[in-house]
């Protein structure tokens, strides 16, 4: 029998969708039972949004005001806790749960699976090594609870709406430490989608040239309601922030359409988008490697090409 | 302060992995082997700290075969100014490598552990959080910056939303991510100088580290391809393809 508990990703008092994707991971292991967690410092509004995820059993809260930022070395003891009695502890692939997770396991005394793509049986998964040049079938043992993360890409959100979970509040005795402390997030704003969950997403890379003239990237995304992603050359260089990488180190997406506008396609890029469903590139360089996984290619100059485009919708 | 840093080898990022048409492993005979890249990241941070003058001592790492002296001898040519080897012909995986980090840690008592956020062969991305679990102190994952101050560490995080700004009680412990630094080239006279720097050898076994609950990899496949697509001449033809796929 197996009894899930998935860890809820918030931000802001609102749920993040890789939770609800995460539920979908946990009906691949046909659960009796699928229980989130959700801590945080005031916990109803997630909960309430948990509670109308399809499929869900229950939703668990812990209110503390050490919760109100996500500090893994204040989390994982409580979730460790309230671990006791599931086979198995979910958190999304994020940055969020690849920074949790793994404590929550070495506190439990448990190996970690990371990037689960797809659920073979309850304690056997499928996951990407090298930068998903691979993908390995490994298995748990079925002796202890398997805590695993959940490559988002790989897996639909669960729908939401139909379902109201009763929502129950759980107290630990875990005791938390004061040794790490949060003090700023800086965060871009933008009004765009959300580059993790958006349909549609347009990345410009190092071709793009500048700061300034990702305005032309900005600009198209907008015309057809796209998120905005970089290459990491496009980061580095300082033409857009951080939190818009796309790749093996950055974002792992997975838009119906992903446009690659200025992007040579390296393998570390590659990673990031190979479930897209389709994938345009734009280069001038008609030998760039993005042609080799690009649904539609397109080779010409950019600055002359996205122009036309628009004019062209 | 004492830095230890995690240095691992791993296949070189440039190469292209292959499936063994068998299923039971990738090639790896042959293939060039290097530094993890974060790992380079791990310690060339370690060097600048200890040229900052808030670090004396640093001491790279590295859990694997015997000819791994090689590889850790890069990292002392790169300035470590001495290197640690664990010994063992197993795959560690991050909970072992994380239990095995601990004991050298009980023993060398560092102020700071730096390791990579992710091997970049098996991705885990788990051993700095199991290490600090572990032990007990503070992580502070996927640092691109990083600041040592009266006995903490103002690191700032590359997180989804953004950038997190963490402030950790040292000892802690450090994963990289790419943006932190670019690492140095190693020059002649510092492979020279490096083989005179001083290389404990440890046998794993000594340590008395539990290792065996852990997974098991029971096949290994190449991943599904994307079948090459068309080329469209101009605008127009692009937009008109996106149209009849429902994408515009
Ligand atoms: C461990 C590791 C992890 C990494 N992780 C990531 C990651 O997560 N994401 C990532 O993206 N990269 C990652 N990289 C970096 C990756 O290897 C590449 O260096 C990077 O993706 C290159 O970015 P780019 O395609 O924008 O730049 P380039 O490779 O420089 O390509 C620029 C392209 O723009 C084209 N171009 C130039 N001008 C024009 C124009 N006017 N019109 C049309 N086309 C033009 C050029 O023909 C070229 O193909 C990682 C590397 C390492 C080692
Ligand atoms: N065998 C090893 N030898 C040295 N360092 C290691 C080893 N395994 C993991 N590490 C460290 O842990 C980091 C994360 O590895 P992983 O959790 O496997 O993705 C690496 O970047 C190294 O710094």
């Amino acid at each position: 029998m197996s009894k899930v508990l998935i860890i809820a990703e918030h931000l802001g008092g609102k749920l993040n969708p890789s939770t609800a994707r995460a539920v979908s991971a946990a009906a691949a292991v046909k659960a009796d039972a699928i229980d989130v967690l959700v801590l945080a410092d005031s916990v109803d509004a997630v909960a309430a949004e948990a509670a109308k995820i399809d499929g869900v059993s229950r939703v668990l809260t812990i209110a503390r005001a050490e919760n109100a930022h996500p500090l893994a070395a204040v989390l994982a003891p409580q979730i460790a806790k309230a671990a006791a009695g599931y086979s198995h502890v979910f958190a999304p692939s994020t940055t969020f749960g690849k920074d949790v997770a793994p404590r929550v396991a070495a506190l439990l005394g448990v190996a970690q699976v990371s990037d689960v793509m797809s659920v073979e049986g309850s304690h056997t998964f499928k996951r990407p090594i090298y930068a998903g040049n691979a993908i390995v079938t490994v298995e748990a043992p079925a002796e202890h609870a398997v805590v695993a993360t959940i490559r988002t890409a790989s897996w639909p959100a669960a729908a939401t709406g139909a379902n109201s979970a009763p929502i129950e509040a759980v107290t630990t005795d875990a005791a938390l430490p004061s040794h790490t402390r949060f003090v700023e997030l800086k965060q871009g704003k933008s009004d765009r989608p959300d580059l993790q969950s958006a349909s549609k997403v347009v990345s410009g890379g190092r071709g793009v040239g500048s700061k300034e003239n990702f305005e032309i990237i900005y600009k198209f995304a907008d015309r057809i309601g796209a998120a905005v992603g970089a290459s990491r050359a496009a980061v580095d260089a300082g033409y857009v922030p951080n939190e818009m990488q796309v790749g093996q180190t950055g974002k792992i997406i997975a838009p119906e359409l992903y446009m690659a506008i200025g992007i040579s396609g390296a393998i570390q890029h590659l990673t990031g988008i190979k479930d897209a469903g389709t994938i345009v590139a734009i280069n001038k360089d008609a030998e760039a490697p993005i042609f080799e996984v690009a649904d539609i290619g397109l080779v010409g100059d950019l600055f002359k090409l996205i122009p036309e485009l628009e004019a062209a919708i | 302060m004492k830095i230890l840093v995690g240095y691992k080898r791993v296949v070189d990022y440039n190469v292209r992995i292959q499936v063994k048409p068998d299923g039971t492993g990738v090639v790896t005979d042959g293939v060039k082997l290097s530094a993890n890249p974060f790992d380079d990241i791990a310690l060339e941070e370690a060097l600048r700290l200890r040229e900052k003058g808030a670090a004396d001592e640093v001491v790279v790492v590295g859990i694997g075969p015997a000819d791994l002296t090689a590889h850790l001898r890069n990292g002392l040519a790169m300035g470590a100014n001495r290197a640690i080897h664990v010994v063992t012909d197993e795959a560690v995986q991050p909970l072992t490598a994380a239990r095995t980090l601990l004991k050298l840690v009980e023993k060398e008592q560092p102020g700071l552990v730096i390791l990579g956020k992710q091997a970049i062969d098996d991705d885990a991305n788990q051993t700095g959080q199991m290490l600090a679990a572990l032990w007990d102190r503070p992580q502070a994952t996927f640092a691109s910056k990083v600041e040592i101050a009266d006995g903490k560490a103002a690191v700032t995080r590359e997180v989804d939303a953004g950038l997190e700004v963490i402030e950790a009680e040292l000892p802690a412990v450090i994963t990289t991510d790419l943006r932190l630094n670019e690492p140095r080239f190693i020059k002649l006279p510092d492979i020279m100088k490096a083989k005179s720097k001083p290389i404990d050898a440890i046998e794993f076994a000594s340590l008395g580290v539990e290792s065996h609950d852990h997974l098991k990899t029971t096949h290994y496949a190449a991943p599904p391809k994307r079948s090459k697509g068309v080329m469209v001449k101009d605008a127009a033809e692009l937009v008109a393809a996106l149209k009849q796929k429902g994408l515009l």
